[in-house]
């Protein structure tokens, strides 16, 4: 629990018809390449790991064969909450053998299935639970305040709205640092839409448009670079339309 | 040690059922099959039931052996046991079963001991309609009318000409005696006792078994040595 709480931020949120996914990028140095937080399980599910990634590897190994295992025999997608409980089985084997020790990461795991979107965190306890929204790692409380305040509005949510409820949260964890697309990490799955993480391009443009909303409620200090033109300066939270012109995330 | 296990293999089928038909009409699927269980050439069972449902969306029906079937109702017994147990709002729909049983056949096949059945699996799931066939070898597909055995032959050459999207029961019905006359003239596994089931969204039923008229007046019949009398 404590490697969980000493990793990078990762946050999830859903809707009814999609979840998203996002963390913080944290690398050991300026010069190494950042870790991989957020990994594709099966087309329909997908997990950010905060903790001991070496274990988050491990584990993600084993969904993906379990995933695959399933559509093999079936023909058709593992539904999620039957891949969380084999998860967190095999979590709590680990805390009652003695020559074990615990999955040192905590899991949040996204994915849809024919009962609707899920969201889920496994803790290395074993525990599980559903989720609406949730973040964890370090300065995670930051995040979960935010969504605490705004979940309510999560499950009619249009895709674009929670990608950027996502980032929000994810500059919360940031405590002053700049938002800037090098430094997070964003997946989205959905109803007709594989999971995928979005590239640096489109959520950089994600960014860009509600900082000139915040840039304007305050006085602006020097204009954004790369800032869209004009076009998100009436955007606020509910307007999907605006965002949906400038955001054409097809992959 | 060889010949112990050379015995434990399905080397010939012993108690058989004949065909089995089956097709997709508006609400779902209908099957038919006989009751017959053959001891070789002899009709030896009459009420042997090869329709059985499966969980709450499927309908399956078996020709070939007959214990093999019941081998296979027992996997698939515990499948769906299992998969009630998660008790997770999921359930396994027909496409599923049929992806299962697949597996399982082909498994068997690969291992010189196959079940020697042709399955027939429909079902209804999520207003989508199912209908598919595996057989002995692993063989699989989907259709909008199936058949096993003689009844390939027999019967869908008259549902290529005859079927269509939009059936009601009744004249699905109707169209599966019409096949199930067919082969009960020309096979000669067949019996006069016949089952049908349908499965629709909201359930499955087994009918009570029942016999199809038959007409024997023919001419030719009267005087069988018309053609060739006498001793010689």
């Amino acid at each position: 629990m404590e490697a969980v709480k000493q990793g990078s931020a990762a946050i999830g949120l859903r809707s009814k018809t999609h979840v998203v996914l996002a963390c913080v990028n944290k690398s050991n140095s300026e010069l190494s390449s950042h870790q991989k937080k957020i990994s594709k399980v099966d087309d329909h599910i997908g997990v950010a790991i905060a903790g001991l990634t070496a274990d988050g590897r491990v584990l993600s190994r084993y969904m993906r064969s379990e995933c695959i295992n399933y559509s093999y025999c079936f023909e058709s997608v593992l539904p999620v909450g039957r891949l969380i409980v084999q998860l967190t089985d095999k979590a709590q084997v680990c805390t009652q053998r003695s020559w074990k020790r615990p999955y040192g990461v905590g899991l949040l795991v996204a994915g849809l299935d024919e009962s609707g979107a899920h969201l889920y965190y496994n803790c290395p306890s074993g525990n599980y639970f559903e989720y609406q929204a949730f973040a964890i790692g370090s300065r995670s409380q930051a995040a979960r305040t935010y969504l605490e305040r705004r979940f309510v509005s999560f499950t009619g949510s249009s895709r674009e709205d929670l990608i950027k409820d996502a980032l929000i949260a994810t500059r919360e964890t940031l405590q002053g640092e700049k938002l800037r697309s090098s430094v997070c990490t964003v997946a989205v799955v959905g109803v007709g839409e594989p999971f995928h993480i979005l590239d640096q391009e489109t959520i950089q443009k994600l960014i860009d448009d509600f900082e000139i909303v915040r840039e304007e409620k305050s006085p602006p200090a020097e204009p954004q670079p790369g800032a869209a033109p004009g076009q998100g300066s009436s955007a606020d939270q509910g307007a999907g339309a605006d965002q949906g012109g400038v955001a054409s995330m097809d992959i | 040690m060889a010949t112990v296990a050379e015995s434990e293999r399905t080397l010939y089928p012993y108690v058989t059922g004949s065909s089995v038909v089956a097709l997709k009409y508006k609400d779902g699927i209908l099957m038919a099959a006989d009751m017959g269980g053959s001891y070789g050439s002899t009709l030896r069972y009459k009420s042997i039931e090869r329709l059985k449902p499966v969980g709450k969306h499927t309908l399956l029906g078996a020709s070939g052996e007959i214990s093999d079937f019941q081998e296979i109702l027992r996997y698939l017994d515990e499948l769906i046991l299992y998969d009630n147990m998660w008790d997770d709002g999921n359930s396994l729909g027909p496409k599923e079963v049929h992806s299962y049983l697949t597996r399982v056949m082909y498994n068997r096949r690969n291992k010189f001991n196959p079940l020697w059945n042709s399955l027939v699996l429909g079902g209804v799931k999520n207003g989508q309609k199912y209908l598919g066939m595996v057989n002995m070898i692993g063989i699989n597909f989907e259709d909008n009318h199936v058949a096993t055995g003689l009844g390939n032959h027999l019967a869908r050459p008259i549902l290529r000409d005859e079927w269509n999207e939009n059936l009601t029961f009744e004249e699905g019905v109707k169209l599966l005696e019409k096949c199930m006359r067919v082969l009960l003239y020309r096979d000669r596994s067949a019996v006069n006792k016949i089952q049908i089931s349908k499965i629709t969204e909201e359930d499955c039923t087994v009918f009570p078994p029942f016999s199809l008229k038959t007409y024997w007046d023919f001419s030719a019949f009267k005087n069988p040595t018309a053609g060739a009398p006498g001793s010689w």
